[in-house]
């Protein structure tokens, strides 16, 4: 009966389990490859979820996860195991999957023994998963290769299960096959979890130190922690302090989730649990961060944290421009939970006030933009994403750019932009179109590897904007949509990069501007103006749009004035139509944005500002 | 065809709402300024052009007293409708003017347009020097039905030229003789008729030089009374059919626009002036006061299947009504006894003021100042800057449309009524 009875259960007590009894895991799996689903299996089978109770993707609690697909905040939910004549606590911990979360995947990743690393059967690793394969190898966690979906009919599991067997050293033999959807092979793999994955180690006497590696913000409780205890213990009441900023807390509660929350006499060694402190802002608990007692603080901190740093920053503006206080407003509400998430007002000549917001990556970016539309009722216009530039002048002064608007317009003695290191694994009849791609984007090539016989593994340096401007899209499109795709920021590197503006009638349409490498200025120019020239409607003058660096034009179009706005009929029985038309068109008139005298449809304005230029759909594509 | 509005049902008496007629604010009935015009539909051609999407058919035998031989004594019934209704709310009053209009008028016996004529005459009685008018195609004309119509009581014929060219008329699939033009013109006015000529400009296949020579064409026959209109083809008719499957190039906005330059300047030349965008006459007598009592916002009844009808009321608002499209149902609905009325709208009074501003501006006599709100009147300066209204007119207090205004009145009114 691989559920504990009574008996067993009682050695199996948070604040009182001995270590050997405890296994900390976490499941690395590419987005649908199954995770959720076979969570909820788990959750079934060691029984801390009734049949009754059961509902799909159970611990996915955000609605905008569950309709994306997307796993955003971490979970940890402690379940009993029965093997042989022992109970076992195993603590799942769910990681997020993308890669603008790297920082919190490694935080989660450190709470762990060991990994499941779940790959579909049908479709093999992903680049992604791969990344996060690494970093669980770093971590020195052992890793339970697994193929889920072997119900499908599509499912190859031998050659994937050779390709993870490849991966993670082993035989192909000892990959499990298991099916969230079925069930099957679900109970083998949680007893290989308790044979395989080490129990934690601790120092139960020593001063408590524990690992933040969550903290979400809850509209009742405030914020709530999660952590897991290296040493020592933590206990309710007690008053802890948190090692990066020597604030301290009182510890409100302190409990474990199974799947709710359920308050402990405290949280010993090798134990993972949450704490309430009553503060309200996630900022206050940084993930990353070590958690102490203050009354008999810990030496040194546990190691692995740092400052949460945005890499790529968007202009959000209302399109209705009194909203600007209740985006302000909403802002300041999802910073609550949102450690990562930072803001600055700024205004536009062409789209007046808004905020400079620095995200992670893009699939932040997106995730924000469409709470603030969903749970703050807004409509949002957000410029074209870009990374931070590191500007040195001729007289040595220092300029960081964040909105390429403000980029300086002297002499300028170097630029500095971030870079990553990319891994893309593709197919390989589209490695040559990859490695164009990547050659087109100013990408070096660090190295490339067969992961099976047809799949390959290239590996890349390229400038983050050029990641940022479209690249998944294209890397999606020209390889049929085979190609995965993950970077990991990797410093930062001199280019010769310069500021393209974009002038409707003369007047700088500074939400156009773009920093792009001298060579592609043209290019972006030419790209430029003439989606404008597409989308500006003619107006009763002509409009010139160019694109220009420093004063000089590199491209111009020209939107031609508009001769005739006139029905030529307009008798007895026109008139009520023409007046129903007239009504239309002032109704129009509405959705139209003025940019100095030119009149611009919103719809497509926000379209020539966001869509193509980005590659912020990334995440979206993801989910298919 | 044009789906009819949206409405709200029209009683089957027809009747008017009361407040229609009601005095005004003041509690005294309201004296009416306007005239009352009459338009008469006649829903026949012989064959139907491509670019048309008029309430027009070419069976002569629809049946049930919507035959061509039943039309005149249907739309008859219509008047006798038209009479009990006005007379009911206080309006009825002599026509100051009466238009015959489809369709093709002419299709009918002259003697049927003359026994409408004369049922209108028996039922409102015409306003001393009321004017009447026919529309007319050049083919379907004699010197002998021209000479009837005058005798009736026609004082007016506006004949649909549409172009001198004859691979523009191919293209629009009109079946006249243009060489035919001069001499339908010149037995018209033996008959003693005013003679307005109507043309189409911006056709497929239309060049510049075609144009011209269809103004000159028009000009050299020294009518009175030009109407000239920018071919618009409409969703649903064969001509769409053929540009949505790239059997025809329509000309873009900027070749309607130049030739629309091209005939103001040649028609003023000749000393005919606009007095409503797409119209020019001679002088003010000769421009044509049904179509003036539309921009003017006075009161009409159209008679006929789809025609429309407006009524003003004591406030400024007023009510708007159609008739059901199809004559067979038309003609139905008046045998019963019931209003043919599809449908009706009862003018808001934005509504109003929107259609006002919109007809008002295309006249030439302009719109008085004083019926724009404050922000129209704020759009004024700026209209007169960008060289569309008219800056001596605006400071005598009237928004009057420049050549380039013209061109762009409807962004005009767009930006008076915002
Ligand atoms: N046939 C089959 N479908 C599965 C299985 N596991 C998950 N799915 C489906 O795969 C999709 C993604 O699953 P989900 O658990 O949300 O993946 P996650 O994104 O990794 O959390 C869903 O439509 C699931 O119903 C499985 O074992 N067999
Ligand atoms: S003559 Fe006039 S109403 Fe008749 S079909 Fe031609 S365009 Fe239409
Ligand atoms: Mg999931």
């Amino acid at each position: 009966m691989p559920i504990p009875g009574p008996a067993l259960s009682a050695r199996i007590q948070p604040h009182s389990t001995a270590p050997e009894l405890i296994r900390n895991f976490c499941i690395i799996a590419h987005i649908d490859h199954g995770k959720s689903t076979l969570a909820d299996r788990m959750l079934q089978l060691t029984g801390v979820v009734e049949p009754r109770a059961m509902r799909a993707q159970y611990l996915d609690r955000m609605d905008i996860e569950r309709e994306r697909g997307i796993t955003i905040k971490s979970q940890a939910v402690r379940m009993p195991w029965q093997v042989g004549e022992d109970a076992f606590a195993l603590n799942m911990i769910d990681t997020p999957g993308h890669v603008d979360f790297t920082y919190e995947v490694s935080r989660s990743l450190a709470a762990c023994e060991g990994a499941v690393l779940l790959v579909d059967a049908a479709q093999g690793i992903e680049a992604q998963t791969l990344a996060n394969l690494y970093l669980a190898m770093e971590n020195e966690l052992e890793i339970i290769p697994v193929l889920n979906k072997i119900d499908l009919p599509a499912a190859q599991p031998e050659k994937y299960a050779e390709e993870l067997a490849g991966l993670v050293g082993g035989d192909p033999a000892d990959v499990l096959r298991v099916s969230g959807k079925t069930g099957e092979g679900v109970e083998v793999l949680l007893d290989r979890i308790v044979e395989r994955v080490p129990a934690p180690v601790g120092d139960a006497d020593a001063p408590a130190r524990a690992m933040i590696f969550d903290s979400v913000y809850d509209t009742y409780r405030g914020v709530v922690t999660y952590v897991r205890v290296v040493d020592g213990n933590l206990n309710p009441r007690e008053r802890i302090q948190m090692m990066s900023t020597r604030a301290t807390h009182e510890l409100l509660e302190i409990g474990v989730i199974s799947p709710d929350p359920i308050t402990t006499k405290g949280l010993g060694v090798g134990e993972v649990g949450y704490l309430i402190t009553g503060v309200k802002d996630v900022r206050q608990s940084k993930v990353g961060d070590t958690v102490t007692n203050l009354a008999k603080p810990a030496a040194e901190a546990l190691g692995g944290y740092s400052d949460p740093k945005p890499m790529v920053f968007s202009g959000l503006y209302p399109i209705d421009g009194s909203d600007y206080p209740a985006l302000r407003d909403a802002l300041d509400k999802l910073k609550l939970n949102d450690a990562a998430l930072n803001y600055e007002p700024e205004t536009s000549v062409a789209l007046g006030f808004g905020f400079r917001v620095g995200f992670l990556g893009l699939l932040h970016l997106e995730i924000v933009r469409e709470r603030l539309e969903r749970e703050f009722d807004l409509d949002l216009i957000s410029t074209a994403p870009n990374v931070v530039y590191d500007v040195t002048l001729e007289d040595r002064t220092e300029v960081k750019v964040t909105n390429p608007s403000e980029f300086p317009g002297g002499k300028i003695r170097e630029v500095r932009e971030p870079v990553v290191r990319a891994t893309i694994l593709t197919p390989s009849e589209f490695v040559g179109t990859v490695m164009g791609l990547c050659n087109d984007r100013r990408g070096t090539m660090q190295g490339m590897d067969y992961l099976s016989e047809d799949r390959v593994e290239l590996r890349y340096t390229l400038p983050l904007a050029e990641i940022v401007f479209d690249f998944f899209d294209q890397l999606k499109s020209r390889t049929r949509g085979y190609a995965s795709l993950d970077y990991e920021t990797s410093g930062d590197q001199a280019a010769d990069l310069v500021k393209v503006d974009i002038l409707l009638q003369g007047e700088q349409v500074d939400a156009f501007s773009a920093i792009v490498h001298r060579e592609k200025a043209y290019d972006y120019g030419v790209l430029m103006t003439a989606k404008l020239k597409e989308i500006i409607p003619r107006q009763q003058f002509e409009v010139p749009i160019q694109a220009a660096v420093g004063a000089r034009v590199i491209a111009r179009e020209t939107v031609r004035a508009m001769r005739k706005d006139v029905l030529a009929k307009c008798y007895g029985g026109d008139i009520s139509r023409k007046r129903k038309l007239l009504e239309k068109q002032k109704e129009g008139k509405k959705r139209m944005k003025n940019i100095g005298s030119v009149e611009v449809p919103k719809d497509a304005f926000i379209a020539a500002l966001s869509s193509d230029s980005s590659g912020a759909k990334d995440g979206k594509d993801k989910k298919k | 065809m044009p789906a009819l509005p949206d409405g709200v049902p029209v009683p089957d008496d027809g009747a008017l709402p009361p407040w229609v007629a009601g005095p005004g604010a003041d509690g005294v009935a309201r004296p009416r300024a306007g005239g009352l015009g009459m338009y008469v539909h006649v829903p026949f051609c012989s064959v139907r052009c491509g670019y048309c999407d008029f309430n027009t058919y070419t069976a002569a035998e629809l049946g049930g007293g919507a035959s061509q031989v039943e039309y005149a004594s249907t739309a008859l019934r219509e008047v006798g409708l038209a009479a009990r209704v006005l007379d009911a709310a206080g309006l009825a009053r002599p026509l100051s003017t009466v238009f015959f209009g489809g369709g093709t008028p002419t299709m009918l016996p002259a003697a049927d347009l003359a026994r409408v004529l004369g049922g209108l005459r028996d039922a409102f009685g015409l306003a001393p020097g009321a004017e009447v008018t026919t529309e007319a195609n050049p083919d379907s004309v004699t010197p002998a039905s021209l000479e009837t119509l005058a005798e009736a009581g026609f004082t007016r014929v506006s004949f649909g030229m549409q172009s001198a060219a004859p691979h523009v008329l191919a293209t629009l699939e009109r079946t006249h003789d243009p060489a035919r033009i001069p001499d339908v013109v010149r037995w018209a006015r033996q008959a003693g008729l005013e003679v307005s000529l109507d043309l189409i400009y911006g056709t497929p296949g239309e060049s510049l030089d075609d144009w011209r020579a269809s103004l000159e064409t028009v000009l050299a026959t020294g009518v009175d009374h030009v109407s000239a209109y920018a071919l618009v083809v409409e969703p649903g008719t064969k001509m769409h059919a053929q540009v949505r499957r790239g059997m025809l190039t329509l000309p873009d906005e900027d070749d309607q626009a130049t030739k629309y330059e091209l005939a103001d300047e040649l028609l003023s030349a000749a000393g005919l002036t606009w007095y409503e965008v797409s119209n020019w006459a001679r002088d003010d007598a000769r421009a044509c006061r049904h179509n003036l009592a539309y921009w003017r916002g006075d009161d009409w009844w159209g008679v006929g299947p789809g025609a429309h009808s407006y009524v003003g009321g004591p406030d400024g608002t007023g009510v708007r009504w159609w008739n059901v499209k199809h004559p067979r149902r038309y003609a139905a609905l008046l045998a019963d006894g019931r209003s043919p009325g599809a449908g009706r709208e009862l003018l808001t009074a934005q509504e109003a003021h929107l259609e006002r501003v919109m007809l008002g501006v295309r006249l030439r006599e302009g719109l008085d100042l004083a019926v724009l709100d404050e922000r129209g009147r704020r759009a004024v300066a700026g209209l007169v800057a960008r060289g569309l209204l008219d800056g001596v007119a605006a400071v005598r207090g009237h928004a009057v449309l420049t050549l380039r205004g013209r061109l762009l009145a409807d962004a005009v009114v767009r930006e008076l009524t915002s």
